[in-house]
């Protein structure tokens, strides 16, 4: 056994770590320390005999097979035309085609790898924290609400990016973040963000995966939510070959409040993993998380939902519940919750349901005269109607219900 | 209308209609009556086509249409209507679009235009006023959270909208008030013509009083034990179900 040896998929990354070494921003020394934990970690499932917990039903060996690049420069991307957005094409910010918004800064020019991540430990996070080029920086400050504002990924073919994303919102501030991502040919997306929610504020965060289906998004989110803050997180995955949206949300003042809610749509042979672990550190916290999943093809869905409540945080109420829709025997669906609770004065739930249409109301549309597909679609979209009951902002809504009526579009046809 | 030649269904390994004969011409009203179990819903559910029932054997002809060989959604664009006694509810479809959709269907299978939203709702809530319901209900989600006479009303209000030619009521009196009842038997009376049959099944003469039926049949084991005019049904109210099945054994 060689001591040095890289990990299967890892030496690509690392290689173009010591190429750019010189040229990335921000500390130097969490970047070195990050590509040896990433040497140490490895991409996982990519090395026989590795197993790691945290990600057993996702492999990334597909990906440990292929080599990507960082993004050139320049190149034509189709953006959505929204007033307050912020743009990256492969990684990289992209001002011609973003808008002025107030309190933003690009993190190629004021790095910032915050204090909530795990790069030691999370190897997604330390391939972000190692390769990370650009990205965006958001400062909310105390007391404003600064609306709606759009951050939107276009993946580039044959490219990888590692986008650092800090989002900080000050005492009583709102945001509504609306994240998209999308693209199309062979690329890795791997963004890392900080979220801070400080006393009152509240952050909502609707994020919409729809990248090319021979496309990797794997993301990471840290939340850290203040007394009576709220982080309202919704994920909708419908792209990409192999996804995983893990989120840490840590509720720290009392009555804090994080939803982790999200729906999956997948098809063909797509993988998507949403991962939580909440954090109940404060008293009286809220968490809600309902994750909704549509499996159509052989695609294989996971949801691993971890609450943990801390001696001191009483009064802790927390639900989860993880509901699948198989549209095709030969489709899957892991759940995993865990409660680890070491408070007395808690109230914590967890569910999950997995089933296919169901028979009886199948018939009683039919019964009406509406045909035997079109009966499906309606029972389908009732189930992802209800999956984005959640959001409530009419923009992020709207946007939401396109990209499922587009999802199902696809199915049907 | 509707001709039912030596039917017999299971649902399983078990028969539960025994051959039925049963003819229903054009502009009438038959009531079927029986006690539970004799399989007066199975009959409903065989003939609006639901799958977890097998054919065993016999004929359903619709006005010369073998409506065995046809799908449910085929059934009632050819005009059949079944009002569910169980009325089932559908979370995160809304009541309006739900029976838009429907009538839309119905209406592409014949070849005739599509209504829009405007058309539509101008349509049901004239219906629904006729039938003394809250358009309110339209907004809500199908049968979701709605009492039990309210899903009675809201099956009474989508025949009243796809207008069909033969309407199987499976205990839709039951659970209804006095006034809910006699809103319903309006509702179908308002069908009543020489292109509309009913087979109305029922447990009470009650309903009977409202639509007086041109025929009663009384269902037993499966079979069609005795049939006759209306006044057969005050028969029954008065010596039950007892009597009959004696005689007939």
């Amino acid at each position: 056994m060689n001591a040095i040896s890289v990990p299967e998929g890892a030496a690509g990354f690392l290689a173009r770590f010591a190429a750019m070494q010189g040229r990335l921003p921000g500390d130097s020394t969490l970047r070195a320390a990050a590509a040896e934990a990433f040497r140490a970690l490895g991409l996982p499932g990519a090395s026989r005999g590795r197993r790691v917990e945290a990600w057993k039903y996702t492999t990334l060996q597909p990906l440990g097979g292929m080599s990507f690049r960082s993004a050139e420069p320049a190149g034509k991307i189709a953006i959505p035309d929204s007033p307050a957005r912020i743009v990256f094409a492969g990684g990289r910010y992209r001002e011609d085609l973003s808008t002025a918004v107030p309190g933003f800064a690009c993190f190629a020019d004021q790095p910032d790898f915050g204090e909530l991540s795990w790069p030691d430990r999370d190897p997604m996070v330390a391939l972000n924290t190692m390769l990370a080029e650009d990205g965006a920086i958001l400062t909310v400050p105390a007391g404003i609400d600064a609306g709606i504002v759009h951050l939107i990924h276009a993946g580039i073919d044959g490219t990888s990016a590692h986008p650092r994303h800090m989002i900080r919102l000050g005492g009583g501030a709102r945001l509504t973040l609306i994240e998209t991502s999308a693209g199309s040919g062979r690329y890795l997306h791997n963004p890392v963000s900080e979220i801070h929610v400080a006393d009152g504020a509240v952050l909502t965060h609707v994020r919409i995966q729809t990248d090319g289906t021979e496309a990797f998004h794997l993301a990471t989110i840290y939340a850290a939510v203040a007394a009576g803050g709220t982080y309202d997180g919704f994920t909708l995955n419908i792209g990409g070959r192999t996804t995983r949206t893990e989120i840490h949300a840590t509720l720290n003042g009392p009555g804090a409040i994080a939803h982790l809610n999200g729906a999956q749509l997948l098809t063909g042979s797509q993988h998507a993993d949403f991962t939580s672990v909440v954090r109940h550190a404060g008293p009286k916290g809220t968490s809600r998380q309902t994750i909704k999943n549509v499996l159509a093809g052989h695609s294989r869905g996971v949801f691993q939902g971890r609450i943990e409540v801390a001696r001191g945080a009483q009064g802790t109420d927390g639900y989860q519940m993880n509901r699948a829709l198989l549209l095709s025997p030969d489709a899957e669906i892991d759940t995993k919750p865990e409660l680890e609770i070491f408070a007395d004065d808690v109230k914590c739930s967890h569910g999950a349901t997995v089933g296919e249409l169901d028979a009886e109301q199948l018939f009683y549309l039919r019964s009406r005269g509406i045909p035997d597909n079109e009966a499906r679609s309606i029972l389908v979209r009732a189930f992802l109607a209800e999956a984005l009951d959640p959001v409530t902002n009419d923009i992020a809504r709207g946007l939401l219900e396109d990209a499922v009526a587009l999802w199902w579009e696809g199915q049907a046809g | 209308m509707l001709d039912i030649v030596g039917l017999t269904a299971s649902i399983g390994d078990k028969a539960i209609l025994n051959g039925i004969d049963l003819s229903v011409p054009a502009g009438e009203i038959h009531a079927i009556m029986g006690p539970n179990g004799s399989g007066k819903s199975t009959l409903g559910y065989v003939l609006a086509g639901r799958e977890d029932y097998t054919v065993t054997g016999g004929s359903v002809r619709f006005e010369n249409q073998d409506m065995l060989a046809m799908t449910p959604e085929a059934r009632a664009a050819a005009g059949l209507f079944l009002a569910f006694q169980a009325p089932i509810e559908l979370p995160g479809v809304n009541n309006a679009n739900f029976m838009r959709t429907a009538l839309n269907a119905i209406r592409r299978a014949h070849g005739e235009s599509e209504l829009d939203a405007v058309q539509f709702l101008k349509l049901a809530r004239a219906e629904m006023k006729r039938l003394s319901m809250d358009a309110e209900m339209l907004r809500r989600n199908v049968n979701v959270g709605f009492s039990g006479g309210e899903k009675k009303r809201n099956e009474v209000l989508q025949m009243a909208i796809l207008r069909p030619r033969f309407a199987v009521l499976d205990e839709t009196d039951s659970g209804l008030d006095i006034d809910a009842l006699k809103i319903v038997a309006d509702g179908v009376n308002s069908l009543r013509g020489p292109g509309f049959s009913a087979l109305v099944i029922t447990h009470h003469q009650r309903l009977l009083d409202h639509l007086v039926p041109n025929r009663v049949h009384v269902l037993a084991g499966g079979r069609i034990l005795r049939s006759g005019g209306p006044e057969l049904a005050k028969e029954l109210e008065k010596n039950g179900y007892g009597a009959m099945l004696a005689e007939a054994a």
